[in-house]
């Protein structure tokens, strides 16, 4: 899902719809069979398992599935999830944005060093986070902040692991934008406020919006570095894969799927609309 | 006079891109600042338009002192080389751009712009986004664009100097005959002696960050003030200490005064409706001559004849200097 997104995200900024319409030429025996393995690829990896996860979330019939993801608990946890990770995702547009044009305008000491901290939240596998996480801010904390079992744990936790989607996709395209572009806008009388709302953002909007999904997704899909701060509390810290997690522990297989489901439904929705956005902004005018 | 320039220096580290440049640039006429790459001529572009701060002197446009004017209060059109679209933006909000920062009313915007359009010729692709555009079509947006806040001053920067031949010759035309329409003092870039010698009322040459000389492009072509001059402006050769050009040559088969210089034409070379003669002169010395057709058969000559060389009197010469590096001799010859 989201290589899909970077995919269709990043280079939507010079989408020229005239030539879209007539690219792709009809098929060959060599690109059949290109496609045949593409589709026989994407299928074993994507589509089987995601219809085998929907098969057994409804396999209790649509009133178990009904039952599952109505729970209070289920209904908690993804309210948690689905929030806070709204929440980061907006915090990561301005933040990201911030650091990918400081990383690409600004020339200071550190910041070869600063390009390679800001990857770190991605190698780093996410259950050191979590511990990283749990010694910094957790009761034993050296900064005497304790934030452990709290909802505050889950928001900065996510924070922690999506910090490099939005810098990452913003700073190859703004290194791209033409100084020329805001010579030109200044010549015309744009203040450098002026400027970089009409000019710079909306060229960045389309690489901001794909960071921004993959973001969210990573948000939703989370569980390593925050299952050690949060505590999981029923109700209150615990998010919707801890809860998925603890449904197969009790044996409620479908009620896992159901609440995968519902998950998976969400996550495409936002991508959707984070496409249309993108998409809008581009064609503006 | 519109622009004055005075005493004017810029470095970037070491390199010195202008060295105390004072100019005065006149009122609605069409200027051209002309040299080789490197020569500064840019820079003093952008100086004028604020996008570059001069370390010395002053900047005046139409009497404000605009030296310490950010680029967004001096009213200058600029146009840049690669066009700088605003690529997400259609064409005409584009062009409607400048207006709209100074806040103008929607229905003067939609009729300026209207307008503009026409005046470009880009009426049918308004709606249209950059990327859509052609070349040639998106310079004419950028120059619309730029001519949209009405500019006290237009500055192109080598304008056409990403477009294919046949465009850069049709634009070339089409920027003459709009200026005489629209009338806006107007400065361009350019490093080729052609499009300046064609375009412009009035030509600024520019080498190694000082002014060469300033004047019209008979002046210059004509009465060029130094050997960098007549190198950069048209086809030179070198007979004796004295460069000339190839056309103001004569040759004649018998000896005609006492300063002639003999020579052996070693090659006969056929230009379209010029003939170039190749003459080896006793001391050595490869001297180029151009003759039209009509010349040539009336002289009879051929590889071997031996020839008197002399300048024609009255026409511009100036002294041999050494070649400089920028402009080898081949390139000067060759546009012809």
């Amino acid at each position: 899902m989201t290589s899909a997104t970077v995919d269709s995200g990043r280079p939507a900024g010079n989408r020229r719809p005239a030539r879209s319409a007539v690219s792709g030429h009809p098929l060959t025996r060599v690109s059949g069979l290109g496609l045949g393995v593409a589709m026989l690829w994407f299928s074993l990896l994507v589509l089987i398992p995601l219809a085998a996860v929907i098969a057994v979330a409804g396999s209790e019939g649509w009133s178990g599935f009904w039952e599952a993801i109505t729970a209070e608990q289920t209904l908690a946890s993804i309210e948690l999830t689905v929030f806070t990770s709204i929440g980061v995702t907006l915090v990561n547009v301005v933040m990201g944005t911030l650091i990918a044009w400081v990383l690409v305008r600004d020339r200071f000491f550190g910041k070869r060093v600063l390009e390679v901290l800001v990857d770190i939240p991605f190698a780093l596998p996410t259950i050191v986070a979590g511990l990283v996480l749990l010694s910094l801010y957790g009761p034993n904390s050296p900064l005497g902040i304790d934030i452990a079992n709290t909802r505050t744990a889950v928001f900065v936790a996510f924070l922690f692991v999506t910090l490099p989607f939005i810098v990452r996709t913003v700073q190859p395209v703004l290194a791209e934008i033409d100084q020329d572009v805001e010579e030109a806008a200044a010549s015309l009388g744009a203040s450098r406020f002026t400027i970089f709302w009409k000019v710079i953002l909306p060229s960045l909007t389309p690489a901001i919006t794909a960071g921004a999904a993959l973001s969210f997704a990573r948000g939703v899909s989370e569980y390593g570095s925050l299952v050690l701060l949060s505590g999981n509390l029923p109700m209150r810290t615990e998010v919707t894969s801890v809860r998925i997690f603890s449904s197969i522990e009790n044996d409620h297989l479908e009620n896992a799927a159901a609440v995968a489901t519902v998950l998976l439904v969400i996550s495409f929705a936002v991508i959707v609309i984070l496409d249309v956005i993108q998409r809008r902004t581009v064609r503006r005018g | 006079m519109s622009i004055e320039i005075a005493g004017v220096g810029k470095r970037f580290g070491d390199f010195v891109a202008l060295d105390n440049v004072t100019v005065s640039i006149p009122s609605g006429r069409l200027t051209a600042l002309l040299g080789p790459s490197g020569g500064g001529k840019s820079t003093l572009l952008r100086i004028i338009a604020g996008l570059e701060r001069a370390d010395t002197g002053r900047v005046e446009i139409e009497g404000i002192d605009a030296t310490d004017l950010p680029p967004q209060k001096r009213n200058v059109g600029f146009v840049f080389q690669h066009y700088a679209a605003f690529k997400h933006m259609s064409v005409r909000r584009n062009v409607a751009f400048g207006l709209q920062i100074r806040k103008r009313p929607k229905d003067e915007i939609a009729e300026r712009v209207d307008e503009l359009l026409k005046l470009v010729h880009l009426q049918q692709f308004a709606d249209r986004l950059p990327a859509q555009l052609s070349g040639g079509q998106r310079q004419r947006m950028a120059l619309a664009r730029a001519l949209a806040i009405k500019p006290t001053v237009l500055l192109l920067d080598e304008p056409f100097g990403a477009l294919d031949a046949k465009v850069r010759k049709e634009l070339r035309d089409w920027l003459r005959r709009l200026h005489d329409e629209v009338e806006v003092t107007t400065v361009f870039v350019t490093h080729d002696q052609e499009e300046a010698l064609e375009v412009a009322d009035e030509i600024v040459v520019i080498n190694d960050g000082r002014i060469e000389q300033i004047g019209s492009p008979d002046d210059l072509y004509d009465r060029p003030a130094n050997d960098f001059v007549m190198r950069f402006l048209g086809p030179v050769t070198q007979l004796g200490d004295h460069l000339v050009r190839p056309h103001d040559l004569q040759i004649s088969t018998t000896p005609a005064g006492p300063d002639d210089v003999a020579g052996q034409v070693s090659r006969i070379t056929r230009i379209g409706f010029e003939i170039r003669i190749d003459v080896t002169t006793a001391t050595g010395q490869a001297v180029i001559v151009t003759l039209t057709r009509n010349e040539f058969l009336a002289l009879g000559l051929d590889v071997g004849t031996t020839v008197h060389l002399r300048i024609t009197p009255g026409s511009p010469t100036t002294p041999a200097g050494p070649v400089p590096a920028e402009v080898p001799l081949e390139v000067a010859t060759s546009s012809h």
